[in-house]
């Protein structure tokens, strides 16, 4: 997190910190946005471990709704779907953090630099952008998938990571563009302070709920196209995810026959997990900026 | 110390940068050490413009701007450059970051140019500063910009510029933001400074208290100079009917209105009026030593702006 990076031997940074952490704790949606986050982690951390077999494994009867053994019940072949869960929240967690990880920190790289020095680089980047953006994705990542051969959840947030980008890039452009004008940057300049530091801590502060944010849509984007992948039957050869799972239940017409354990837990999932993050990132926008702080 | 050599500044404007916009044209003068020299114009008129190129955060579009000979563009090192020349800006609120306490604005500078400096001396020199610019310290430091009004942090930003001991500062109008004791207190800092070798150069849109203090007066029309030479002869002698204009709008106690009515289209061109031998800079003419002016727009003036004696601010 971008937590006050203002370090200074007046306000030495664990007071810093120490503040901000005192706000961040006192902020409802905050705390709320995180045990939320933090308990669907521990589950997708802890959960496969308490399990003996595997997610894809036939171990109990087929159709059985959820029951003190199989806690969400089990598939039309009778996997478990508790299973499948927290193995799928793994991959879903994994392939969010590594994909739209790696789309943030291209997309800031670009964004940040194409606004900031502006002229010939921001066009130049900008020409770049624009030839990813209008790039079909989709199927540069169904090609790239079946020429390669390769299906593991490392390589699809690769992909992912590459192609999803361009948006946030220009997003982060069109306000580091803007907050560039302001004086403060000018300050910090004539204090001797160099770009890439004017850049880190004068400049993305400002902007940090924005940049969270768009993580946290970069972090969705990544797990809605890995569940796509998934779809077409390009997904990881092994294992399961939130996106799998969905699949395979429409696919299965689990809702025609009644049997909701199979896709709520996944669909409940997904959206539990982005929307915690999104509340996240309401709070976080409060305990960022000092003025709605006092409200 | 400071020297201004024709410089220009074109900005593009316009939707796909077509249209040109002259904020300055052809300016051209020189800070001294432990010289006040006060730039005056309307607002629009490119001082802050003129400011910003000084302190190197607009390029020039023409002409050049050599601090000790050296062209400030040409500079090996714009960190040191900064350790001898430093601004205040015109806008106190928007040159703090809003995200951060207001006393960051002295932590970047010790960062950058004293880490070395304990703690606590250091801090000690920021309270010997604000309590300069008659701030108190328990009062400001550590709180938040949006907790502090815009005189105090404007304040701040003279304390800032002084704890670097610099040779030049550029105070673009740094004082229509005070109230009338501050403002003394503030003109009686920068006396002091420049009473120990610190060049001044002294933004403002109208004849504040802070051209009384001023060695030499420089007055900007349009992003060009009007008229420029000592402060107590462009005042005593106001040449340009421009100049003219900004003294009538100064409301004094010795004189009445009535007085200040002299209609300036009567007088002569200070340029075209002047003899051939006395155009001594590009578009001025000299009429006194060290006393310039240009043309007031008469119809000898090619492509000139029309008269003026209806503008009066
Ligand atoms: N970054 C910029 N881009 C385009 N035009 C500008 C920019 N900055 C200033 N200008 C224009 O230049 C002229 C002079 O502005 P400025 O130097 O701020 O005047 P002053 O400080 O005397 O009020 C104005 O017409 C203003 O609109
Ligand atoms: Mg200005």
């Amino acid at each position: 997190m971008t937590t006050t990076p203002a370090v200074t031997e007046e306000t030495p940074v664990p007071a810093v910190r120490r503040e901000a952490l005192h706000f961040a704790l006192r902020n409802g949606k905050l705390v709320a946005g995180l045990v939320v986050v933090v308990v669907f982690l521990a589950a997708a951390v802890v959960g496969p471990m308490t399990i003996s077999y595997g997610p894809n494994d036939y171990v109990g009867p087929a159709m059985a709704a959820p029951s003190g053994e199989y806690w969400f019940g089990t598939t039309m072949f009778g996997q478990d779907v508790f299973a499948q869960f927290v193995y799928g929240l793994r991959s879903t967690f994994l392939v969010g953090v590594l994909g739209g990880g790696l789309a943030a920190l291209i997309g800031m790289a670009v964004g940040f630099t194409a606004g900031y020095r502006g002229g010939l680089v921001d066009e130049v980047l900008n020409m770049i952008t624009n030839i990813v953006l209008v790039l079909p994705a989709l199927v540069v990542l169904l090609v790239a998938n079946a020429y390669l051969g390769v299906r593991s959840i490392g390589v699809q947030a690769l992909f992912i990571g590459l192609t999803s980008w361009p948006w946030a890039a220009r997003a982060i452009r069109a306000q580091t563009f803007s907050l560039r004008s302001r004086d403060f940057v000018d300050l910090a300049r004539l204090s001797g302070v160099r770009t890439p530091r004017i850049i880190v801590r004068e400049i993305a502060p400002n902007m940090s709920s924005y940049l969270f944010m768009t993580f946290i849509l970069l972090f969705g984007g990544a797990v809605l196209v890995a569940a796509s992948l998934d779809f077409i039957g390009l997904g990881p050869t092994q294992g399961v995810s939130l996106g799998l799972m969905l699949n395979n239940a429409a696919r299965w017409s689990a809702l025609q026959l009644g049997m909701w354990w199979w896709f709520v837990p996944p669909g409940a999932g997904i959206t539990a997990v982005v929307g915690a993050l999104y509340v996240m990132n309401v709070g976080l926008d409060e305990v960022f900026n000092p003025k709605l702080r006092e409200m | 110390m400071l020297r201004l050599d024709d410089v220009s500044k074109v900005y593009r404007a316009g939707a796909f940068g077509g249209r040109e916009l002259r904020a300055v044209s052809g300016v051209s003068f020189d800070v001294n050490a432990g010289e006040v020299v006060s730039l005056i114009g309307e607002s629009g008129s490119g001082k802050s413009t003129l400011g910003r190129m000084i302190l190197r955060l607009t390029p020039v579009s023409s002409g050049a701007i050599t601090f000790d000979g050296t062209d400030i563009r040409a500079l090996r090192s714009p960190k040191a450059y900064y350790r001898q020349v430093q601004g205040v800006f015109q806008d106190p609120f928007s040159c703090y970051n809003p995200v951060f306490k207001a006393d960051r604005v002295f932590a970047m500078i010790k960062d950058e140019y004293f880490p070395r400096v304990a703690a606590a001396e250091w801090r000690e020199r920021v309270e010997g500063a604000l309590r300069g610019v008659r701030l108190d310290p328990g009062q400001v430091l550590g709180r938040y910009p949006h907790q502090l009004s815009g005189g105090q942090l404007q304040r701040m930003l003279i304390a800032r510029a002084v704890l670097l001991d610099i040779r030049l500062l550029v105070a673009d109008e740094i004082i229509s933001m005070l109230d009338a004791s501050t403002r003394i207190d503030v003109l009686n800092l920068l006396a002091d400074l420049r009473a120990g070798g610190l060049g001044i150069l002294f933004v403002t849109h109208d004849l504040s208290l802070g051209t009384y203090v001023s060695d030499r007066t420089v007055v900007l029309r349009h992003g060009s100079v009007v008229e420029t030479g000592p402060t107590d002869l462009v005042f005593a002698n106001p040449l340009h009917p421009y100049t003219r204009s900004l003294l009538a709008a100064v409301p004094r106690l010795h004189a009445r209105w009535d007085e200040e009515e002299a209609d300036p289209g009567e007088t002569p061109c200070p340029y075209h009026g002047s003899p051939e031998g006395a155009r001594t800079r590009p578009g001025l003419a000299e009429a006194e030593p060290g006393h310039f002016a240009a043309c007031s727009g008469c119809a000898e003036g090619a492509g000139a702006p029309r008269k003026l004696a209806k503008e009066k601010a």
